[in-house]
C-alpha cells in the first residue's frame, strides 16, 4: 500500500485517504461562455503526467493538494490550499 | 535399502527424535527435521508422486519449494508441498493426483497415449459440438487439479501483523546475511526473511565437498546473532512487492506485513534443469536437490550416479556426492571446453566427458528409477547431439547442473528493468527503482567471495539510501565461465524431455506453439501453459525463453519474460482472507430498538430499526401499523443517524449562500430553511434543513446516508473559500427523535414549558428549550406528517427523553415507527428524496425544485450549470401518481419503466401502498408530455404486465 504525505498529519497509510478529484482552476463563471463553462465542468484530461489533485486526510478532516505523476505514480509535493502557501511540505522519501 | 548416511556437519536433523508415519498406507520412520520428502528418499522410496497430465512416475526434483509433482494429503489438508513440510509422528499421508496409489497409478497409461495429447489439445478437441461439452467438461473436470479440496476443512483464522523496520533482507544466504550485518553494525533495524527452515542458503550445502564451508556459515550465523537489532525469519517467504516498500511475508501461520524503509534483495537463484529424455525420472535431480539431501537431511540421493552439467557447479556436486559417499560414475558436461576443475574430480577417479550430452535416461523395467544413461557427443553450435557414437553409463541416479534463472519476482514487481547479460547467461537488474537494491545471484555474481562483496556493496547503498555516510564499493561482474548454459536442450526423435514438470510440456509442444503462431512468450505460455502449474514457471520459464528465442532466431532479451504478480509463491485462501471487519454505528437507542423487535437496516454507516413488527405480523403489516399510528394519532422515530452539522462564526451565513442553492443571509433566527446541495455540473447531491440559532451559528440536518460526503465537502469548499466560520460535525454528538401524528404537539407539551402554539411555534422554525429535563433543539418539520417535531439532543440523552414521550403518548396509542416507515410517510406527503428519486444525473429542475433556487444570487454550486441547463428544454420530470382504486393487479416495483409503446418514458422511483389513502401511490420520471394532473402512462411490471397510473397532486393525502 502506498503512503501520502499529509501537510498537517505526515506520512500516513493510503487507506486513510479519499481522492478528490483532479484540481483545476474554474473560469470566471460571469464572463465565461457556457461551452467554456460545460468544457470546465465535464471534460478531463485522461492523459498521464503530472497533475494537481485534491486529497483529504479522513481521521482529521485535512483537504489538501498532492502533485503527482500518473504515469509513475510518484508523488511530488503535497500541500495546502491556501491563500499563503507557505505550509508546503515536499513529499518525505 | 537405506540411503541415510553418517551425520553432515551442520544437517536439519535431530536425530535423537524419531518419528513414524505412514506413505500410501507402509509405515516409515525418519528423524525430527526431516521433510517428507527426504524421509522417503532415505528409506529408498523413489516414486514420490505422479505428474499432472501424463501421470509419470516423480521424485525429488528441487528440493526447493517448486516439487509440485510430489504432492501429498494428510486426510485434512492437500496439496502439500512434501519437498519442505516437515513431517510429524502419526502423519498418514497419500500422494495426490493418482488413481491406486504412485506406485500402480491406474491413470499411467496416459503417458503412452500422450502423442495424442499435444499441446492445445483440450483447447481444439472439446471446442465444438457445443452440445457435448458439459459432458467432456465433467471428465475434464475430474482429469484436471490435483488434490481434492476437504470441505469440512476447520477454519483456522490466521493472524496479521503489520511491522517496521529499516532494512528488510530478502533471502538468508551468504548475500543476505552480509548485507544485514553491514546494515545493523550502522545501527539500523534490519528483518531478513528466508523461505528455508534454517538460515545460510547456498553456503549450508553448495560445499564442493569441503568440511570447512560448514564452519563459515557457522561463524557468519554467529556474526548475525550477536546483533540484537537484527531478526530473523525463517520458514517464511515475501510473497511480493508493493509501493513504498511493503512486503507481505507469509509463514505457515498467517502474513506480516513489513513496511520497510529500504529492501535488500538477496533472493538468490532457482537452479535451472538441462533438457534431455526422460529428464523426469525418479532419481534424476537438480544438482542442488542432490546437495540439499546430503547436508541438510544425511540423505544420499542416489548410491552410483552421473553428473550431467554445463557448468561448473556440476563438478562441486560431483565432490559433495563424493564425499557423502556416492560413487560418481562420471561427469557429462556439455561444454566442449574443459573446465578448470575437471582435474579435480579426475583426481578422485571420476570420469570426464567434456562436449557431451545425456541423450536419454534409461528407465528401469518398472519405470521407477533410473539405471543409467546414454551419453554422446554434443554439437554446441547446433544444440544437437552427435547420436554416431553412443556411450550408456549404469547408475541410479543423475544429478544435474546447466545454470540459474534469478529468483527476481519481487524485482520485477517493483518496477525493476532487466537486462540480459551474457557474461552469466541471466537477465539482471539494470534500473532499479529507489530504496530497493539487489545483491548476489539474482544479481549476476556468483562466486561466493564476490557475493559477499556484493553484499557490503548493497547494504551501503542502502545505508547511504538512507541518510548515512557508508563507503562506496565496487562490485566486479563475473569472469569465467558462465554459471548457465545459453542452450542446455537436448532434441530427441521421441521426445519427452521435459521443460516444465508441472504441467509436463516438452520441447516439441513449445515448436508445435510457435507453428501455430504462439510464438510471443505470454501467448506461448498460455497455449502451451509453460508456467502456469503451481511452482509458476521457477524452474521451467526461463528454458521456455531459450527454446522461443532459438524457434524465432532472436537474441534471448528481445523474447523478454512473462509478468510477475504478487503473490510470487501459491498463498493458502485462509491466509488472505479477511476477519470480517464491518463497522457501523448505532444510536443510543439501538438495544432498546432490539429489545423491541426491531428489524435493523443499513444506511450509511448506520443501523436503524426499519420497522417493529408484532409477533407473526409481516413487514407489510408492521410498516402500515406504524403509519396508520402517525396519521391517526402520534409516531416516534429515532432519527440520530441524521448528518448534524453546525457551521458557526461571522461568515456562516455567507458559507451557506455559496454552498446551497437557497437564501441564508437573510433567515432570521430561529427560522428553519430548506438546503440544497448541487455539483458543479447541477445534479442535485443532497438536500437537509438549515436552522438559524444565532445571528453567527447555523445548525444543519441531512439525510443520514450521504451525511459524511456533504460534511466533506463543505470542508473542501472553506478550504478554498477561507472565510470566517468553523465546521463542526455533530452528528454522533447529538441524536434526534422525530415525533409527528396529530397528537405529537399535546403529547410534546406535557414535557415542555415552551409554547408550542402554532403561531409561536410555526412549521419552518427551531427552538431551544427542556423537554423532559434535557436541553434540546425542537425543530418543525413537515416531513412526514403536517404536524412533526424533530428534537434534537445529546446522544446519550436520547434514551431518557424517548422513554418520556413514549409514556406520555402511551394514552393516545403512540407507536414507534422505523425507517422503512418513514419513506412510506414522506411518499404519502409526496416529498422526493435525493438518491432515491433522484440519481447521479438529475437536476432540480427535473424534481420540481425550482422554489428551492435562487437563480440571481451572486454564487452558490451549481449555478453557472443551472443556468445552461435553464436555457435547454426538459427531457423529464418527476410527477406524483396513483394507481387505479381497488388495483389488484401485479404491484409494480421501483425502477420499472414507463413505456409508451416499444419507447421509454421513464422509470418509477418510488411505489407503495398506502393503507390511509387505500391507493397505490408513487413518483416517476415521464416525458414532460405526460405530466399534466390526470395524464396516465403506463408502467411495465417485472412479469411483463402493463399497470396505467394517472398523474396526481401531491401531498397524495389531500387528494
Amino acid at each position: 500500500m502506498k503512503l501520502l504525505t499529509c501537510p498537517m498529519n505526515g506520512s500516513r497509510p493510503l487507506s486513510e485517504f479519499i481522492f478528490g478529484g483532479e484540481y483545476r482552476d474554474a473560469p470566471d463563471q460571469k464572463t465565461c461562455s457556457d461551452s467554456e463553462w460545460a468544457a470546465y465542468v465535464h471534460n478531463r484530461s485522461g492523459a498521464p503526467g503530472d497533475k494537481k489533485e485534491w486529497w483529504y486526510h479522513s481521521p482529521s478532516g485535512t483537504w489538501f493538494i498532492a502533485e503527482r505523476n500518473t504515469l509513475s505514480d510518484k508523488v511530488s509535493r503535497t500541500y495546502l490550499l491556501s491563500a499563503n502557501t507557505n505550509s508546503t511540505q515536499e513529499q518525505a522519501k | 535399502m537405506s540411503l541415510r548416511t553418517t551425520k553432515q556437519n551442520g544437517e536439519w536433523l535431530d536425530r535423537t527424535k524419531k518419528i513414524n508415519f505412514t506413505f500410501e498406507g507402509e509405515a516409515f520412520t525418519a528423524f525430527e527435521g526431516d521433510t517428507i520428502s527426504s524421509a522417503l528418499w532415505a528409506a529408498g522410496q523413489k516414486v514420490l508422486g505422479r505428474s499432472f497430465k501424463y501421470h509419470r512416475a516423480r521424485g525429488v526434483l528441487s528440493l526447493a519449494n517448486h516439487d509440485v509433482n510430489i504432492l501429498v494429503t494428510d486426510g485434512i489438508d492437500t496439496n502439500m508441498r512434501a519437498d519442505v513440510v516437515l513431517v510429524k509422528d502419526g502423519m498418514v499421508l497419500n500422494a495426490v493426483n493418482t488413481i491406486g496409489g504412485v506406485k500402480k497409478d491406474k491413470n499411467s497409461y496416459i503417458d503412452s497415449i500422450s502423442p495424442l495429447l499435444p499441446v492445445g489439445f483440450y483447447y481444439k478437441a472439446f471446442h465444438t459440438p457445443r452440445r457435448f461439452f458439459p459432458f467432456w467438461e465433467k471428465v475434464i473436470r475430474k482429469a484436471a487439479g490435483l488434490g481434492i479440496v476437504n470441505f469440512d476443512y476447520p477454519r483456522i483464522l490466521k493472524r496479521k501483523l503489520h511491522t517496521h523496520c529499516d532494512v528488510l533482507v530478502i533471502g538468508a544466504g551468504p548475500t543476505g546475511l552480509t548485507a544485514a550485518c553491514v546494515a545493523a553494525e550502522a545501527g539500523l533495524e534490519v528483518t531478513i526473511v528466508d523461505e528455508n527452515q534454517q538460515a545460510g542458503g547456498s553456503l549450508g550445502y553448495d560445499r564442493s565437498g569441503n568440511v570447512a564451508m560448514a564452519s563459515q556459515l557457522t561463524d557468519l550465523l554467529a556474526k548475525v546473532a550477536g546483533y540484537s537489532n537484527i531478526t530473523m525469519i525463517t520458514g517464511a517467504y515475501a510473497a511480493g512487492y508493493y509501493p513504498d516498500h511493503l512486503i507481505p511475508i507469509v509463514a505457515a501461520n498467517g502474513i506480516t506485513k513489513v513496511r520497510a524503509k529500504t529492501v535488500i534483495v538477496a533472493s538468490g537463484a532457482f537452479e535451472q534443469p538441462p533438457v534431455f529424455r526422460y529428464n523426469d525420472l525418479p532419481g534424476v535431480m537438480l544438482g542442488s536437490a542432490a546437495q540439499r539431501l546430503i547436508y541438510r537431511y544425511g540423505v544420499k540421493p542416489f548410491n552410483n550416479g552421473v553428473v550431467v552439467t554445463a557448468n561448473d557447479y556440476g563438478y562441486r556436486v560431483a565432490l559433495d556426492l563424493l564425499a557423502a559417499g556416492t560413487k560418481v560414475v562420471a561427469v557429462v558436461d556439455l561444454r566442449a571446453e574443459a573446465s578448470p576443475m575437471a582435474a579435480e574430480v579426475t583426481k578422485r577417479g571420476v570420469k570426464v566427458y567434456p562436449g557431451h550430452c545425456v541423450y536419454e535416461a534409461l528407465a528401469s523395467s518398472d519405470k521407477s528409477g533410473v539405471r543409467g544413461a546414454i551419453i554422446c557427443a554434443y554439437d554446441e553450435q547446433k544444440n544437437v547431439a552427435i547420436t554416431a557414437k553412443k556411450i550408456t553409463l549404469e547408475c541410479d541416479g543423475i544429478a544435474m547442473s546447466a545454470g540459474w534463472a534469478p529468483a527476481g519476482a519481487l524485482l520485477y514487481q517493483a518496477g525493476t528493468a532487466m537486462q540480459f547479460d551474457y557474461a552469466v547467461q541471466q537477465f539482471v537488474p539494470s534500473r532499479i527503482p529507489d530504496g530497493i537494491f539487489a545483491a548476489g545471484k539474482v544479481n549476476g555474481i556468483f562466486e561466493l567471495e564476490q557475493r559477499i562483496n556484493d553484499a557490503k556493496r548493497a547494504a551501503n547503498e542502502a545505508l547511504r539510501y538512507l541518510g548515512l555516510s557508508a563507503p562506496e564499493v565496487v562490485t566486479e561482474r563475473h569472469v569465467g565461465a558462465s554459471p548457465s548454459h545459453a542452450y542446455p536442450m537436448v532434441p530427441h526423435d521421441k521426445g519427452k524431455n521435459f521443460v516444465d514438470f508441472d504441467e509436463d510440456i516438452q520441447i516439441k509442444d513449445f515448436v508445435n506453439a510457435a507453428k501455430e503462431g504462439f510464438d510471443n512468450i505470454e501467448l506461448m505460455k498460455r497455449f502451451t501453459t509453460v508456467g502456469m502449474g503451481p511452482s509458476q514457471g521457477k524452474h521451467s520459464n526461463m528454458n521456455a525463453i531459450r527454446i522461443l528465442a532459438k524457434i524465432r532466431n532472436l537474441p534471448v532479451e528481445k523474447i523478454g519474460t512473462t509478468t510477475s504478480r504478487p503473490f510470487f509463491h501459491p498463498t493458502p485462501i485462509g491466509h488472505l482472507g479477511g476477519r470480517g471487519f464491518h463497522s457501523h454505528r448505532l444510536t443510543s437507542l439501538h438495544q432498546w430498538h432490539a429489545e423491541h423487535g426491531a428489524v435493523f437496516t443499513d444506511i450509511g454507516a448506520w443501523k436503524r430499526a426499519a420497522y417493529y413488527p408484532t409477533v407473526g405480523q409481516t413487514k407489510e403489516d408492521a410498516i402500515q401499523t406504524e403509519a396508520m399510528a402517525v396519521r391517526q394519532t402520534a409516531g416516534i422515530i429515532d432519527g440520530s443517524s441524521f448528518g448534524k452539522i453546525e457551521v458557526h462564526g461571522p461568515d456562516a451565513a455567507e458559507f451557506l449562500e455559496r454552498f446551497f442553492t437557497g437564501v441564508y443571509a437573510t433567515q432570521k433566527v430561529g427560522s428553519c430553511r430548506y438546503v440544497m446541495l448541487l455539483d458543479e455540473s447541477g445534479v442535485i447531491v443532497d438536500d437537509g434543513i438549515a436552522s438559524r440559532l444565532a445571528d453567527d451559528l447555523f445548525y444543519l440536518s441531512v439525510g443520514t446516508s450521504n451525511a459524511a460526503a456533504v460534511y466533506r465537502e463543505m470542508q473542501r469548499s472553506q478550504q478554498m473559500w477561507q472565510l470566517d466560520l468553523g465546521l463542526v460535525n455533530v452528528t454522533g454528538a447529538f441524536g434526534a427523535i422525530n415525533i409527528a401524528g396529530p397528537a405529537a404537539r399535546e403529547i410534546l407539551a406535557t414535557l415542555t414549558d415552551l409554547d408550542l402554539s402554532y403561531e409561536s411555534f410555526p412549521i419552518s422554525s427551531v427552538r431551544e428549550s427542556i423537554v423532559a429535563g434535557v436541553e434540546a433543539r425542537l425543530i418543525r418539520v413537515a416531513f412526514v406528517s403536517d404536524v412533526g417535531y424533530e428534537l434534537h439532543i445529546p446522544m446519550v440523552q436520547v434514551p431518557q427523553v424517548w422513554q418520556a414521550l413514549l409514556d406520555a403518548g402511551k394514552k393516545h396509542g403512540i407507536r414507534p415507527f422505523g425507517s422503512d416507515t418513514q419513506r412510506l410517510l414522506r411518499l404519502e406527503m409526496g416529498h422526493a428524496m435525493p438518491g432515491v428519486d433522484t440519481d447521479g444525473l438529475t437536476n432540480p429542475f427535473e424534481i420540481g425544485a425550482e422554489w428551492a433556487l435562487k437563480m440571481s444570487k451572486s454564487y452558490f454550486i451549481g449555478q453557472r450549470s443551472l443556468q445552461i441547463l435553464a436555457k435547454k428544454p426538459l427531457r423529464k420530470r418527476l410527477v406524483a401518481f396513483a394507481l387505479a382504486e381497488n388495483f389488484k393487479g401485479e404491484m409494480p416495483m421501483d425502477c420499472n419503466l414507463v413505456l409508451e409503446g416499444r419507447e421509454i418514458l421513464g422509470r418509477v422511483t418510488s411505489i407503495g401502498y398506502s393503507k390511509f389513502i387505500d391507493r397505490c401511490i408513487g413518483l416517476a420520471f415521464v416525458t414532460p408530455a405526460k405530466t399534466a394532473i390526470g395524464a396516465q402512462f403506463q408502467i411495465r411490471t417485472d412479469n411483463g404486465s402493463s399497470v396505467t397510473a394517472t398523474v396526481v397532486k401531491t401531498p397524495f393525502l389531500k387528494n
